[in-house]
């Protein structure tokens, strides 16, 4: 209970924080509206307001203040314009519907599934064969490292372009950006598990004479699993990151970074700012889920 | 030493470690028979190359100088014919496999059938003391348990020779006798020839046929006692007279060895 009053003490603080953001923000926007609707703004003009600061036009036209919660384009939305637009494209509209963030979001969530599986395979893949080969580690584990310092941002579109060369386009481009990001925590994460157990284990298993092979499959795999786990979780939500990039440079016409790019061409900040939080909501949700895995699949191996 | 058969012999035997402090003398002309059957303690100071010897004997070390056959093979022979099963001071028992998942760990390993795994679980977790106790997972097991269980599991393939590295040597005194006696009980019953490495010399005289006392720098044998005790040993055996001269022997063998470099 005490824990419960902590954590909402702490969100409505933010929200507070949030509405209080709007007035400073917005209220240059709303005077102009205002006045245009008739009402008496000190200083009238917009022009004669250009020099003065935010905080001195609230305080002098303090009536204006709901109207900054309530714009129809303001530059930063009000949380409840935010939740209302959610609420407007996932629940009340079909999801077959281009204006429906369930239907944009499932465009995002396909390339970051099938992105997260390809990189989790390839991170998986390089782990085993770095922690078998010492020339794959020396050679390998560099490049991963470097591949990680080039911005996404810069290389997103490279590898859309490449790719619709070669004809191929749509969903696999994206994951393609996906797996670029999410195979990285996995490498990391899996050299690191692979490598855990101790010498003591390792002696244990030569003196039963057991292959290389038996090794990994019944001692360093199993002892990989909690790393697994925490890498899966970094790896889901890079994956989300990659998908929603892969979606900007191509102009997109579906998909939460397709709705992100149309925001911002149109000045749809209510837009935007409900595409990014469906973009968290969807994250908190793989990776919630991801957790819950982790949960029965330990407590079934019984180290949970 | 002499006796029929021997399942250990090294001869002139040295280890040199290269370490970033320059080498480190591991073990020095150690020369050393074990017979079949021979319960055998080393004991020493740490650093005096005990269980450097016992990783000698299991081909988890390899000596720079001398030889040594186990079972009348190299040691790396006798390890690939799995010869010898070793009991590590940590149990070291997998978390994600139950205590019968963890005996038929080196079973599956050697290819044993589904059925002879059974079986053999079955006899060791008596062996140990453990029957009832084989589906549940090791934090779920006492220390000492656990030690059991890895015993258990250095005997399910049925290896003539044990090579023990302070098994129990994490555990408090008096779980430690509980499992001295079982031990004891347990080398009577299967007559394998155990090497036991320990730094109590208690339980060095409680268990051992033959002590050998070890000091370092370089490691080396000072003394091998032939103990006197009869083979039916109770836990009081400790308070006879028989008993404390051999103990008594053992730390004069300690001293005699620290004298050396002090």
């Amino acid at each position: 209970m005490r824990s419960a009053l902590a954590v909402l003490t702490v969100v409505a603080a933010l929200v507070a924080f949030w509405y209080a953001a709007c007035v400073p923000m917005n209220i240059r926007g709303t005077l102009v509206e205002v006045e245009r609707a008739g009402a008496q703004v000190v200083p009238p003009g917009a022009a004669q307001r250009r020099g003065m600061g935010a905080w001195g036009l609230i305080a002098r036209n303090g009536f204006a203040v709901p109207a900054t919660w309530a714009q129809e384009r303001p530059r930063l939305p009000a949380p409840h314009q935010v939740a209302v637009e959610l609420w407007n494209t996932t629940a009340m509209k079909k999801i077959t519907s281009k204006r429906s963030l369930v239907f944009h979001g499932w465009v995002t969530l396909s390339a970051t599934l099938l992105g997260f599986v390809i990189g989790t395979g390839l991170g998986i893949l390089l782990a085993v064969g770095i922690v078998h080969s010492r020339v794959m580690d020396m050679s390998v584990m560099p490049w991963a490292i470097v591949s990680q310092t080039i911005p996404i941002i810069a290389l997103a579109p490279m590898i859309i372009v490449v790719m619709y060369s070669v004809g191929v386009q749509g969903i696999v481009p994206k994951a393609v950006i996906s797996a670029y990001l999410s195979f990285f925590p996995v490498v990391v994460g899996m050299v690191k598990g692979l490598r855990s157990p101790d010498a003591m284990q390792l002696d244990l298993l030569r003196t039963y004479n057991a292959s290389n092979a038996q090794g990994f499959w019944k001692l360093r795999l199993p002892a990989s699993m909690p790393y697994l786990f925490a890498s899966l979780k970094i790896g889901i939500a890079a994956s989300l990151v990659g998908a929603i990039v892969g979606e900007l440079p191509t102009g997109a016409v579906a998909g939460l970074g397709a709705r992100l790019l149309a925001g911002s061409y149109y000045g749809q900040t209510v837009q935007i700012w409900s595409a990014l939080f469906a973009a968290a909501i969807l994250a908190a949700a793989l990776v919630g889920l991801l957790g819950l895995i982790e949960r029965v699949t330990l407590r079934r191996m019984g180290m949970a | 030493m002499t006796r029929t058969s021997p399942v250990i012999e090294a001869e002139g035997l040295d280890l040199t470690f290269q370490t970033n402090d320059g080498p480190v003398h591991a073990l020095k002309d150690v020369s050393l028979t074990i017979g079949k059957g021979d319960f055998v303690s080393f004991i020493g100071p740490s650093g005096c190359g005990k269980t450097t010897f016992l990783r000698v004997m299991a081909a988890l070390e390899q000596p720079t100088g001398g030889s040594v056959t186990v079972n009348g093979m190299t040691p790396d022979e006798a390890r690939r014919s799995r010869a010898y099963g070793y009991v590590f001071q940590a149990a070291g028992l997998y978390p994600w496999r139950t205590i019968a998942g963890n005996i038929r760990l080196p079973l599956e390993i050697m290819g044993f059938s589904r059925k002879e795994q059974d079986r053999r679980v079955k006899d060791v977790l008596q062996l140990v003391d453990l029957e009832g106790f084989g589906g549940k997972y090791p934090w779920q097991l006492s220390g000492g348990m656990q030690q059991r269980a890895s015993i258990a599991r250095a005997l399910s393939f049925d290896a003539d020779i044990l090579l023990m590295d302070e098994p129990f040597g994490a555990l408090d005194e008096i779980v430690r006798d509980h499992l001295n006696e079982q031990l004891l009980a347990l080398w009577k019953r299967t007559g394998k020839t155990i090497a036991f490495v320990t730094h109590s010399i208690p339980e060095a005289v409680y268990l051992s046929t033959h002590i050998v006392v070890m000091s370092p720098r370089p490691g080396r044998i000072t003394d091998v006692i032939e103990s006197p005790l009869p083979q039916d040993r109770p836990l009081d055996i400790r308070d006879t007279a028989g008993f404390l001269e051999v103990a008594h022997r053992v730390r004069e063998g300690l001293r005699a060895g620290q004298s050396h470099d002090d």
